[in-house]
């Protein structure tokens, strides 16, 4: 379809400007400092409204179909989530008010973090970071600076071959070196070599568990024990926190810093990549280092406290993505305790009753309890079909593809993660097509080695994307 | 309402097809030690309706009041087609477009905000936004020190104070020697500037306009930055000064996009923009939307030139930067489509409403201009009892600006003072007022 700026039609308007309505002056600003031109398009409403709509269109959501992306957690975003977060006394409010004006807003997200340090066993949460790998961020330079305060140099990062590729991004930005910790054959931490690469210089170790092939780490409070032994800090990548939150406190496994992913766990919606938040929680040890400020409650009266004695400092202007936090903490009043222990079972139940099924059918490498999400491979698949031409056929079945070819020790993994709010009809749905689409490829490969067949766009050319980037209109 | 469809008995037949009796026992692989035995303490359930009046009650504490602060976060008028196409659900419940096939409506509104974002700063290329400002300048502050190699970024004081704080906090966990610049009558201070850049200096970084609203003479900023070959880094805040405004003639252009149709929402979300010239493409962060076909020749638009990201290269990507604000970036797509060339109009309209309310204001007993830099929709005054004012103010449910001695100390009784379209003449008549009676 053609671009917005294709559409344009000189002199047409689609806003009405107030009229000024004071003195006009003229030369108050030097014209060198003026811009000669303005090329934006001309639009009218019913052009912009139309052009969008179409677009929305070509666009594939959770509430357009089942959106199984691992390590995601495409959840289903309740509606009222929406209209809470748009109530002008929470939209209209302004972060440099005068702290009394705004007390509604610092309860929330005051309250917001007592529940998540509960949901946690944390001590205490920063919401200032805005997505999943800004609280890394955060997290790693906690890490730093407690190192820093004690006088220790440590300048290493033990990270997974399973972790998600922020991970080690996170670490290298505040200038540690990455070391990969091998997975054993049961996919999770391999212990013996955990063991030969810790040393002084390790100053933490950063997992997902349950990790990215789905699997809780049975031996984590041994890795946990070994980490605190070594003198070194333990970090959670809790994006996959939606397995166990009610079930298992992430302070109680041994970790002493922790990220979650509000836009995963607690409903908010994923708006095609963002706004997330990714708030970051740490044991008493280190509440001390967490950024500026925190909220703090006085009787009744709720406070921005910038007096930590450690603090890393501001890792983002004002105090995060705050009507994202308004729905979390909508999601969690909703939910309420009885139903943040009925979502991790229910996730779990889901993904598991998936994987009952499918792994009659494909390659299971992990043969065992998984939590959130599990893992296939393209393994056993005839006619040199592989994880993208099964992805690109779900497409024409109306599904969106799970995350394929992550994570990279499997081989051609396909990451299925099912999400509690799916009826046991659309994984069945799901579950029928995948058996359907493996028949496909024994039958007549070239069906999906051409898919998908009834999208907008059929499969683009990648390469010369890449190689001849255009990424603007001219 | 906990959003599970299946019922017990669904539930059942799901478990017997998985071998087990009991949905705890998908949990026996954890160490019974670990598995919590008592409920949480959170709150219990509540339905719609008492949800939402207790989250009514909460948001009614915050006071709606009239209100003249600018400082990072603007009142402007939003159109309601912006919110009208967010909240269409195939938008805001999809994610990263990682099939783009399905994903074409988000790559497209992408593409055409990065067109926008090109248009607005004069640069080649932009992304698919950072988090907000204040990350996207830290960012670019890395981004200068990896392009050049260089060890030492210069930052303005002139910029906004949060925004320093956070590329402090970068800077010092990046081992990037962060030193600041004076201003002097409310613009950058060149000849500080010419002290303190030197050979080492990996980046110039300046707001414009500045955090006192003031326009920066970016042109003899940049001779100084080239003649040191350094990059020039220009920050802006306001982004509706693009209407009017030159864009400034640097190597990377960052800002906060919150003017371009998001409300205040107490700071965020918002989003940030990045744009810089060609050369700079493979070191920038972020995600980039393409332009390419697919295998009919169609045009359609993708993910590319992921080599640079975490997900491909780990611990040597240009940055850890995974979700945006995508979202955000359409509502300034939308809102850029709706406002057209027209937004030389709305910034012109900001710039003489500003200007109105200085004439009035510095003639004022108690008050005096700041400085004699010229400015776009902010300005600095000084009054001699600003907690006076303050209150004064309260009492009549405004809040007359940022009180800057809180930022700065030397400026005590210093008031920074916003003013867009959405202030009427009555308003800012009424404001003069109130002023005018403080004794």
């Amino acid at each position: 379809m053609n671009l917005i700026f294709e559409k344009t039609s000189v002199g047409r308007k689609a806003v009405e400007l107030p009229s000024l309505d004071v003195p006009e002056k003229s030369d108050l600003i030097p014209k060198n400092m003026l811009r000669n031109e303005l090329n934006l398009p001309e639009l009218s409403e019913i052009d912009v409204v139309r052009h969008y709509t179409e677009l929305s269109r070509r666009n594939f959501g959770v509430d357009t179909g089942f959106y199984p992306l691992g390590s995601c957690t495409m959840k289903y975003n309740p509606k009222i989530n929406e209209d809470i977060a748009r109530l002008p006394g929470f939209t209209n409010i302004h972060p440099l008010a005068p702290q009394e004006i705004n007390q509604g807003a610092l309860q929330l997200i005051y309250e917001l973090e007592k529940d998540l340090c509960e949901i946690t066993g944390m001590e205490r949460f920063t919401l200032q970071p805005a997505a999943g790998s800004h609280g890394e961020l955060t997290g790693v330079m906690i890490i730093k600076k407690y190192f820093e305060v004690k006088g220790e140099k440590r300048n290493k990062i033990l990270i997974p071959d399973s972790a998600h590729g922020t991970n080690p991004a996170s670490a290298a930005l505040c200038e540690f070196e990455v070391e990969t910790i091998k997975s054993n054959s049961e996919g999770c931490i391999d212990l013996e070599d955990l063991k030969e690469h810790l040393n002084k210089d390790v100053a933490g170790l950063m997992l997902t568990n349950p990790n990215t092939v789905g699997l809780f780490d049975k031996n984590i409070l041994e890795i946990a024990n070994l980490i605190h032994k070594n003198g070194s800090l333990f970090y959670c990548d809790g994006a996959n926190a939606n397995a166990i939150i009610g079930i298992v406190k992430i302070a109680g496994m041994g970790f002493d810093i922790v990220h979650l992913n509000l836009h995963k766990t607690f409903s908010t919606p994923h708006g095609c990549g963002g706004p997330g938040s990714g708030p970051v929680g740490v044991v008493k040890e280190l509440v001390d280092f967490l950024p500026v400020p925190l909220i703090e409650k006085n009787n009744s009266n709720y406070y921005l406290n910038y007096n930590l004695k450690n603090s890393i400092g501001q890792v983002r202007a004002f105090y995060g993505n705050f009507t994202v936090l308004v729905k979390a903490y909508t999601y969690i009043k909703s939910i309420g305790r009885e139903g943040l222990t009925e979502v991790a079972k229910n996730a779990v139940l889901n993904a598991n009753y998936l994987m009952s099924k499918l792994k009659k059918h494909y390659d299971l490498p992990y043969d065992k309890l998984c939590k959130h999400e599990f893992v296939l491979s393209d393994k056993n698949i005839p006619n040199g079909i592989t994880t993208i031409d099964i992805a690109k056929r779900l497409l024409d079945y109306g599904f969106h593809a799970p995350t394929i070819y992550f994570p990279l020790i499997v081989h051609g993994a396909i990451m299925i993660e099912p999400t509690e709010t799916e009826s046991k009809q659309t994984l069945d749905k799901f579950a029928e097509t995948m058996i359907k689409i493996k028949k496909e490829a024994e039958e007549n490969p070239d069906l999906l080695k051409n898919a998908p067949h009834t999208t907008p766009v059929k499969r683009l050319d990648a390469v010369q994307a890449a190689r001849n980037p255009v990424l603007k209109w001219e | 309402m906990d959003y599970i469809p299946n019922t017990e008995s669904e539930k059942k037949e799901m478990l017997e097809e998985i071998g087990v009796q009991d949905t705890l026992e998908l949990f026996k692989d954890i160490d019974k030690k670990l598995i919590l035995k008592s409920p949480l303490k959170i709150s219990k359930k509540l339905s719609e309706i008492e949800v939402r009046k207790k989250l009514e009650e909460i948001s009614e504490k915050n006071e709606q009041v009239k209100c003249f602060l600018g400082a990072g976060c603007y009142n402007h008028f939003i159109p309601s087609v912006v919110d009208h196409i967010i909240s269409r659900s195939e938008f805001y419940t999809a994610y990263t477009p990682y099939q783009p096939e399905i994903s074409q409506g988000s790559l497209q509104s992408i593409f055409e905000f990065q067109t926008y974002i090109c248009k607005l700063t004069g640069m080649d290329v932009a992304n698919a936004s950072m988090y907000d400002g204040s990350t996207a300048l830290a960012e670019a502050a890395f981004m200068a020190h990896n392009i050049t190699n260089k060890n030492k970024v210069l930052v303005s004081r002139a910029i906004h104070p949060e925004y320093r704080n956070v590329v402090k906090t970068y800077c010092q966990m990046h081992n990037i020697d962060y030193t600041e610049i004076n201003y002097n009558d409310g613009t950058t201070d060149i000849e500080n500037l010419k002290n303190q850049v030197d050979n080492k200096t990996a980046a110039v970084i300046v707001q414009n306009p500045n955090f006192f609203g003031c326009i920066e003479n970016i042109n003899e900023i940049e001779k100084i930055t080239k003649e040191n070959n350094a990059l020039l880094i220009a920050c802006i805040t306001e982004a509706i000064s693009l209407g009017l405004l030159k864009p400034p003639n640097a190597d990377i252009v960052i800002g906060d996009g919150q003017s371009f149709g998001i409300p205040l929402n107490f700071g965020g979300p918002a989003f940030g923009f990045m744009a810089v010239k060609s050369q700079y493409m493979r070191k920038m962060p972020g995600r980039l939307v393409g332009m390419t076909v697919d295998k009919d020749g169609n045009k359609g638009f993708i993910l590319t030139l992921q080599a640079r990201e975490q997900h491909i290269r780990r611990e040597k990507a240009t940055s850890n930067i995974c979700t945006n604000q995508a979202l955000m970036a359409l509502a300034a797509a939308v809102y850029l489509s709706m406002m057209g060339k027209q937004l030389k109009d709305l910034a012109y309209i900001n710039l003489q409403k500003a200007h109105y309310a200085y004439e009035n204001i510095k003639q004022l007993n108690n008050f005096e201009a700041a400085f004699s830099a010229p400015f776009f929709n902010e300005f600095v005054i000084k009054c001699n009892n600003i907690e006076k004012l303050f209150q004064k103010m309260k009492e009549n449910n405004n809040i007359p600006g940022l009180d800057l001695g809180k930022y700065y100390s030397e400026l005590k009784n210093h008031l920074l003072i916003n003013f867009t379209e959405m202030h009427s003449k009555e308003d800012i008549d009424n404001l003069i007022k109130i002023m005018k009676e403080l004794k």
